[in-house]
C-alpha cells in the first residue's frame, strides 16, 4: 500500500523547514497537520527555540532520526481552534508545547505526572504518533497537540524569550527540585554556560542559592556575574581556582554534553553533595570510586520534566521574571544558526521568529 | 627521629603485620600509648578479616605505610578506662571499627558523621594526633579514645558480631541514607561476600524483597535457603538479566573489583539508586544516558559515624543478625588472605585472637 506523502497524510496544510538527511541542512518543507480532534488544541506558531537536541537530531548523532525531520520543541503561539472536549484552553490563548506530545496515560510514571519517563512517550518530533504518522516539530507555521501536553503561557512572560523555557527551562528546573538543590542558602555550581546553563543560573538564584559558574571560557566571566547574576566564576582548567573551591558546593548542575572529567567536579562537592547530569555524553565517563565514597556523594541524571512540573516551572518563571537570553532570527538564517550553535557561538539560545519570517509555500 | 614501633609507646603490644606489598603477614612487636584520660584499653578477643585489610596489606590503593597491622572489626573487653571515661567500665564487652579519631569540630563530626571528617584517623595505616602510626586489631591490645569505642550488646556473639563493625555499618548506613528501608521495595545486592551477605540480612529485616546479583550460579542455593534472599540473578545469563530490567528500586554494589555498571543500572527502575560501597583500585566506567533517561543515580558511602554504628549494633542484637563466619587462628591468616582474594569464604574470616595470638 503506498504511503501517503507528508503533504497529503493529513487534511490541514502546513509549512515548515525540515532536514532531509544527516547533513542536517534544513530547507522549506510542505507537509500537513491532522484535523483538530476532540481533545486537541491547534495553534499558530509565533516563535520556536533552537535546542541543541535539534542539532543532534538533524545530524542523526543519536542514531535514531528518520527523515524528513522538522525539529523544534520550544514552541509558542496563539490558539486558533480547540476540540469539543478541550476544557483548559480557548481561541486566542497564548500557549506552548515542549518536548512531548503524547504518552500512555496509564503507567506508573504517567500517573505520577512523569510523562517524560513514560516508555511510550511521543516526542514532539521524530516519533511515530498513534495514527502511524511521524510527529513534526515547531520549525513550522502551526501545531496540533493533545490538550494534556499544552502549556499555558502567562501573559507577563514574553513569548520569544519564554519559548526556550519549554525545554531548557524544565530540563534544569526539574533536577534542582528533585535533588533538593532548591533551598535558600545552598551553594550550587553550574557547569557550562549555554542554553541550559544560563537558565540554571537564573533558577538557582531565584531559589536563593549562591551560584558559581564553572566554565572552560574565562571570557564568559563578566556576563555570568554582571548580567546573569552568578555569584562567582571558576575556570575549570585553573588549578588554583579549582583547589580553592574544593568541598564547597552542595550541588552541581552539569550541562556539558561532551565527554569531560568527573573527578574535578566531584572534588568541588561537599559531603553528601550531588552532581546532576543533564547533558548526556554519548560515551561513558570515568568514575573514580574513592571520591564518591569518601564524601557520600552522588551522581544523578534527569531528563526534562512532566507536564504538571513544566507548567509549574513556567508560572514560577513568570512570577520571578525569568526568561532566556535569546537571539531572534528569521527562519532562513537557521542553517547558519546551527553552525554557530555547534561552536557555542550564541548568547544563549536562538529563537526563530516563525510568524514574521516563515511564509506559506 | 622516629622511634621504632616497639619503643614509641610505653605499653607493649604484639600482633601480625605486613612488611611489604607481598602482603604476607608475620609476627610483629610494637607498642600502644599509655591509657589517657579519655581512653579505653581493650584486650582483643576477635578481629574480622575485611577485604580492605587485603587491599592495604598489598598496597593496592597506593597509600600503605609499612609495616601495617590490619584489622578494623575488633571485639574485646575493657581492661582499663581513663578518668574522663563514663560510658565504659572494666569488664565491658566493646567493639572498635574503622576509625579511632577525628577532629571533633567540623560539620561532619558535629553531625555524627565522623567517617566523613577530613582529619579522620583510621584504625590502621593512619597517623594519629600524636604523630604516630595507628595499628589495627590483628593484635592483642588496643587503646582507643572513648568516642570511637562501641558498646557491644551482650546477646550478640563476639565472634560472629565482629564483622558488623565494618561490613555491617558499611551497608547499614547507605541503606538508611538512600532510603532503602521502605517495606515492599526491591533491593538488589551485587556481590555475595562479607558486605553482600550482611546486606541481604539487613534487607530482609527492613522488609524488602531482596535479589542477589552474582557472577556465578554457585551461591544460589545458600543465598536463598540460608541467607533468606528472595531471588538470585546471574549476570552472565542474558535472558534472566533482560527479564529483570527496570525491576529494582535500589542496588547495593559490594563488588571490590572493576566491573561494568551498565548492566546494574539497567536493572533499576525510574528514580532507582545504585549505591557503591566497594573500592576498586581503578575508576569504573559510568554511562550517563541511563542516568538521564531514567533519573537514576549512583552514590557512594563509606562506613558510618559512631552514633549510627552503635545504632546498627543494637539493631542487629534486636533482630538477631550476625555475620556468617569462618573462625581461624592467627597463624592461618596468610592462607585466609589467599582464599579471600578468590572470594573463597562464606562469608567473613574472623581471627580468634584471644585464643591463638601467642607471643613467641
Amino acid at each position: 500500500m503506498a504511503r501517503k506523502s507528508p503533504e497529503t497524510e493529513h487534511p490541514v496544510t502546513a509549512v515548515g523547514w525540515a532536514a532531509r538527511d544527516s547533513s542536517g541542512v534544513l530547507s522549506p518543507f510542505n507537509f500537513s497537520r491532522r484535523a483538530t480532534g476532540d481533545e486537541d488544541v491547534m495553534f499558530k506558531v509565533l516563535f520556536c527555540g533552537i535546542c541543541h537536541s535539534d542539532l543532534h537530531s538533524i545530524k542523526n548523532e543519536w542514531g535514531f532520526s528518520t527523515y524528513p525531520l522538522v525539529p523544534g520543541h520550544e514552541i509558542v503561539g496563539v490558539v486558533t481552534e480547540v476540540g469539543s472536549k478541550v476544557k483548559n484552553f480557548k481561541i486566542g490563548d497564548k500557549v506552548g508545547v515542549g518536548c512531548m506530545v503524547g504518552s500512555c496515560h496509564s503507567c506508573d510514571n504517567c500517573t505520577n505526572n512523569l510523562e517524560n519517563y513514560c516508555p511510550q512517550v511521543k516526542l514532539t518530533y521524530g516519533s511515530t504518533y498513534y495514527d502511524g504518522t511521524t510527529t513534526h516539530g515547531g520549525y513550522s507555521d502551526l501545531m496540533v497537540a493533545n490538550e494534556s501536553f499544552v502549556i499555558r503561557m502567562p501573559d507577563n512572560l514574553p513569548l520569544d524569550a519564554g519559548a526556550p523555557l519549554l525545554c531548557a527551562g524544565i530540563t534544569v528546573y526539574s533536577p534542582l527540585k528533585y535533588y533538593g538543590l532548591d533551598k535558600p542558602g545552598m551553594h550550587v555550581g553550574v557547569v557550562g554556560l549555554g542554553g541550559l546553563g544560563h537558565v540554571a543560573v537564573k533558577f538557582a538564584k531565584a531559589f536563593g542559592a549562591k551560584v558559581t559558574v564553572i566554565s572552560t571560557s574565562p571570557n564568559k566571566k563578566d556576563e555570568a556575574i554582571q548580567h546573569l547574576g552568578a555569584d562567582s566564576f571558576l575556570v575549570s582548567h585553573d588549578q588554583d581556582q579549582m583547589k580553592a573551591a574544593l568541598g564547597t558546593m552542595d550541588g552541581i548542575i552539569d550541562t556539558v554534553s561532551a565527554v569531560h572529567p568527573l573527578l574535578p567536579l566531584l572534588g568541588l562537592l561537599t559531603t553528601n553533595g550531588k552532581l546532576v547530569m543533564v547533558g548526556a555524553p554519548d560515551k561513558p565517563l570515568e568514575l573514580p570510586a574513592f571520591p564518591l565514597l569518601m564524601g557520600r556523594k552522588t551522581i544523578g541524571g534527569s531528563m526534562i520534566g512532566g507536564i504538571k512540573e513544566t507548567q509549574e516551572m513556567i508560572d514560577f518563571a513568570a512570577k520571578h521574571n525569568i526568561k532566556a537570553e535569546i537571539e531572534v532570527i528569521p527562519i532562513d538564517y537557521v542553517n547558519t544558526a546551527m553552525e554557530r550553535l555547534l561552536k557555542a557561538d550564541v548568547r544563549y539560545r536562538f529563537v526563530i521568529d516563525i510568524a514574521n519570517t516563515l511564509k506559506a509555500a | 627521629m622516629a622511634k621504632n614501633p616497639e619503643e614509641e609507646h610505653p605499653v607493649k603490644a604484639f600482633g601480625w603485620a605486613a612488611r611489604d606489598s607481598s602482603g604476607v603477614l608475620s609476627p610483629f612487636h610494637f607498642s600502644r600509648r599509655e591509657n589517657g584520660d579519655d581512653d579505653v584499653t581493650v584486650k582483643i578477643f576477635y578481629c574480622g578479616v575485611c577485604h580492605s585489610d587485603l587491599h592495604v596489606a598489598k598496597n593496592e590503593w597506593g597509600f600503605t605505610n609499612y609495616p601495617i597491622v590490619p584489622g578494623h572489626e575488633i571485639v574485646g573487653i575493657v581492661t582499663k578506662v581513663g578518668k574522663q571515661v563514663q560510658k565504659f567500665r572494666v569488664g565491658d564487652k566493646v567493639g572498635v571499627g574503622v576509625l579511632v579519631g577525628s577532629c571533633k569540630s567540623c560539620e561532619g563530626c558535629q553531625q555524627d558523621l565522623e567517617n566523613y571528617c577530613p582529619q579522620l584517623v583510621f584504625t590502621y595505616n593512619s597517623i594519629d594526633c600524636d604523630g604516630t602510626k595507628t595499628y589495627g586489631g590483628y593484635s592483642d591490645v588496643i587503646v582507643v579514645h572513648q568516642r570511637y569505642v562501641l558498646r557491644f550488646p551482650d546477646n550478640l556473639p563476639s565472634d560472629a558480631g565482629a564483622p558488623l563493625l565494618c561490613a555491617g555499618i558499611t551497608v547499614y548506613s547507605p541503606m538508611k541514607y538512600y532510603g532503602m528501608t521502605e517495606p515492599g521495595k526491591h533491593l538488589g545486592v551485587a556481590g555475595l561476600g562479607g558486605l553482600g551477605h550482611v546486606a541481604v540480612k539487613f534487607g530482609k529485616a527492613f522488609g524488602l524483597k531482596v535479589t542477589v546479583i552474582s557472577g556465578s550460579q554457585s551461591k544460589e542455593v545458600e543465598a536463598i535457603n540460608r541467607l533468606g534472599a528472595d531471588s538470585f540473578l546471574v549476570t552472565s545469563d542474558p535472558a534472566k538479566m533482560k527479564a529483570a530490567i527496570g525491576t529494582m528500586d535500589f542496588i547495593i554494589d559490594t563488588i571490590s573489583a572493576v566491573h561494568p555498571l551498565l548492566p546494574l543500572l539497567s536493572l533499576l527502575r525510574l528514580n532507582g539508586k545504585l549505591v557503591t560501597v566497594g573500592l576498586p583500585n581503578k575508576p569504573l566506567e559510568l554511562p550517563i544516558f541511563p542516568l538521564v533517561l531514567g533519573r537514576k543515580l549512583i552514590g557512594g558511602s563509606d562506613a558510618g559515624g559512631m552514633k549510627e554504628t552503635q545504632e546498627m549494633l543494637d539493631f542487629c542484637a534486636k533482630n538477631n543478625i550476625t555475620a556468617d563466619i569462618e573462625l581461624i587462628k592467627m597463624d592461618e591468616i596468610n592462607k585466609a588472605m589467599e582464599r579471600l582474594a578468590k572470594s573463597d569464604v562464606r562469608y567473613r574470616f574472623v581471627i580468634d585472637v584471644g585464643n591463638s595470638l601467642s607471643h613467641p
